[in-house]
């Protein structure tokens, strides 16, 4: 598995839904903070400016302007965050330590946040304040508010500490995710990689566990159980292939043997004679049928895997040729033949052998039937990246699409080829030594006839 | 020909004791792998007929055991294991020849014959003779009654084969092991077209047949039909 498939990955996924469960919990905590600290000091400020609005309404409404223009004046000395700004229905200034109408308009709340400058020591600044402002029964105007800047200091400090903490935990989350997710897809993957050999016929290895006793182990464990089991199945198939083989060729030896030892004796006729051989071809035809299911068990159960060697496909095609050649004149049959150079394989050189002496068999058998010009049959042995080809076509009647699969299966005989001597085992073979080498034999319509491709890794894993 | 035959299988020795000895062998026989080692190494025998598997003692451990000793006897395996590990092993024990069961007995003579034939240091001609066909194995040259026939390099292995066994009956799978080193069975007989076009080169226009089909057989190459 490569690791671009980290998104796609069961793992990852549930390491990005904690994250996003962390962070909400995260984000909740800290704006809890947030409105603990700077929301209670915002808070704070506001009610400050509140009370002071409600003191002045009152003195305004004991004294009047007057009274509020010096109480205003008063309070405008003091150097404190208070701001204030009393101007008369025409515009002037009366009293207020601001210097003119802020050029806000009020929000809905009655709030305005606006910034002032503000005359400090070395000259002046610009600040920020927040202030309530509303017009009095006579036609001037009054505003009341705080310098804020410090307080909006302190916002910008949370806000800024909050976000980076929400940034870090969402990376160490995303860091922390990735990291669970490749160690647990190293496990998977290994699994993975022990899973594909054996299906490459390799029974004999195992997952390995890790001894931490955690669900990946226990996983291991019950894959191994799995495999012990199906690895002594398997032995078990061989050993009943081996006895099958052993017990039943015997008595089938004596009958043969019985038949040629009758046929031996003097004297006996003619007619005898024919029909006893007649019942020894019979007893081969059996025979030839036996063998042949015994070699597609053996294929299918990998254990002729022992006996692999390398060598080049190409000679074993044109060996196979050569033989089978004669056979395909004498029934009208032109062969062409183009194999590539040096195309090495490792694989079991006999059954190879018999598989493509299999294909040649076939289209020879069914290539003599041409519907179209002169009956011929294109051999070729082609290498492709990391496999070589053996592809056998003919161009007689063919077979139909949706029996192409089927014909690979054992004693399958189409309509057609009733006629035709063969036990429908001949495919099946070709099939089962493509599996065992794990390729694959594809039969395909040569428009016109077959073409069959048999498709073999350079190296059977 | 003295004739050992280990095989535990009471009715088939039987009859591959009958047969041999109408065949004209004089015949042992030992019926398990215990007793076949003893008797292979007690008395000189021509040819040693072994089956795999043997009570006692398998027919591996038998055969590997006398060529330990030295014993060079010729030794044709029997077996119901019929695969390529299964023949290797018995070729890498020892062996000469494999043949699986079942067997035509026409097989098992033939085989037989040219492993008794192959012990002796006879081999080594380079010319070989059968009536007016002669062979000339170094210059790869075929002549009959002094005119040269020009064969495909796999009809002159084919031709060699059957002259180095003249006069004895060589089987087509014989044919298919040793001059196209196929061990299974092909389902159409492409040996038989292939000896079509030898004798087409070798017996056609001469009045004498040379290539002889023998029924139930095989072929043999023989000066007197």
């Amino acid at each position: 598995m490569q690791q671009g498939n980290l998104l796609n990955t069961t793992t990852f996924r549930l390491a990005l839904i904690y994250l996003a469960l962390f962070a909400t919990s995260a984000i909740a905590l800290l704006g809890y903070v947030y409105w603990n600290t700077a929301g209670f000091l915002a808070r704070q400020s506001d009610e400050a400016v509140q009370a002071e609005i409600t003191g002045l309404a009152e003195q305004y409404a004991q004294g009047g302007l007057a009274q509020l223009v010096h109480i205003v004046i008063q309070r405008s000395r003091d150097p404190r965050q208070s701001l204030y700004l009393l101007v008369d229905a025409k515009g002037s200034v009366l009293a207020g330590n601001l210097g003119r109408r802020p050029g806000v308009d009020p929000g809905p709340d009655g709030w305005m946040d606006f910034q002032y400058n503000r005359l400090t020591m070395e000259g002046s600044e610009v600040h920020s304040a927040r202030a309530r402002a509303f017009p009095l029964p006579d036609g001037s105007f009054l505003l009341v508010g705080r310098d804020v800047q410090e307080l909006r200091s302190i916002e910008n400090l949370i806000t800024s500490s909050l976000a980076w903490a929400i940034a870090l935990t969402v990376a160490l989350g995303l860091v922390g995710g990735v990291i669970i997710s490749r160690n647990m897809l190293a496990r998977v993957d290994e699994i993975n990689q022990t899973s594909r050999n054996i299906i490459r016929g390799d029974l004999s290895q195992r997952v390995s566990v890790a001894g931490s006793g955690d669900e990946f182990d226990q996983l291991a464990e019950n894959l191994n159980e799995m495999l012990e089991q199906i690895e002594s199945l398997m032995t078990g198939m061989r050993e009943v292939t081996d006895n099958v083989a052993h017990d039943l060729r015997s008595p089938l030896n004596r009958l043969r043997t019985r038949l040629e030892m009758a046929m031996m004796q003097e004297g006996s006729s003619e007619d005898v004679r024919t029909e006893l051989e007649r019942s020894i071809a019979d007893a081969d035809h059996l025979l030839s049928t036996f063998n042949s299911l015994l070699a597609i068990a053996r294929a299918e159960t990998g254990s002729m895997r022992d006996t692999m060697t390398s060598f080049d496909l190409g000679e074993l095609v044109h060996d196979a040729v050569e033989l089978y050649e004669p056979v395909a004149e004498d029934a009208g049959i032109a062969c062409i033949v183009e194999t590539d150079e040096e195309l090495e394989i490792f694989g079991n050189r006999e059954l190879l052998a018999q598989a493509i002496a299999n294909l040649l068999d076939n289209a020879i058998k069914h290539g003599s039937k041409a519907t179209c010009g002169v009956p011929e049959i294109q051999v070729a042995a082609r290498r492709e990246r990391g496999a070589v080809t053996v592809s056998v076509s003919d161009n007689g009647p063919g077979i139909a699409t949706e029996d192409c699969e089927r014909v690979l299966g054992r004693f399958v005989r189409l309509e057609e080829s009733r006629n035709t001597p063969g036990s429908g085992l001949g495919l099946s073979l070709v099939s089962a030594a493509a599996q065992l080498h794990g390729g694959k034999l594809k039969l395909s319509d040569a428009e016109p006839g077959l073409k069959a491709v048999l498709r073999l890794p350079v190296r059977a894993t | 020909m003295r004739v050992l035959v280990i095989e535990d299988d009471v009715e088939a020795a039987a009859y591959l004791v009958k047969g041999l000895k109408e065949s004209g062998h004089t015949v042992d026989h030992a019926a398990d792998g215990d007793d076949g080692l003893t008797l292979a190494m007690s008395a000189p025998y021509d040819v040693l007929v072994v089956d795999r598997m043997l009570p006692k003692r398998d027919g591996l451990s038998v055969v590997s055991t006398i060529r330990e000793q030295g014993n060079e006897t010729p030794v044709l395996f029997l077996s119901a294991l019929g695969e390529v590990d299964d023949r290797i092993k018995g070729l890498k024990a020892g062996g000469d020849d494999y043949l699986t069961k079942p067997y035509a007995f026409a097989e098992l003579l033939a085989r037989i014959e040219v492993l008794v034939r192959r012990s002796n240091p006879d081999q080594v001609k380079t010319k070989l003779q059968v009536g007016d066909l002669e062979i000339d194995l170094l210059a790869r040259k075929v002549i009959r009654a002094g005119t040269e026939i020009d064969l495909q390099p796999r009809e002159f292995r084919l031709l060699e084969y059957l002259m180095k066994n003249a006069d004895r009956v060589v089987t087509r799978t014989m044919l298919l092991e040793n001059v196209w080193e196929y061990h299974f069975d092909p389902q159409t007989n492409v040996i038989d077209v292939h000896i079509s076009r030898l004798r087409s080169k070798i017996d056609k226009n001469f009045d004498v047949p040379l290539l002889h089909t023998i029924r139930g057989a095989g072929y043999s190459l023989r000066a007197a039909g």
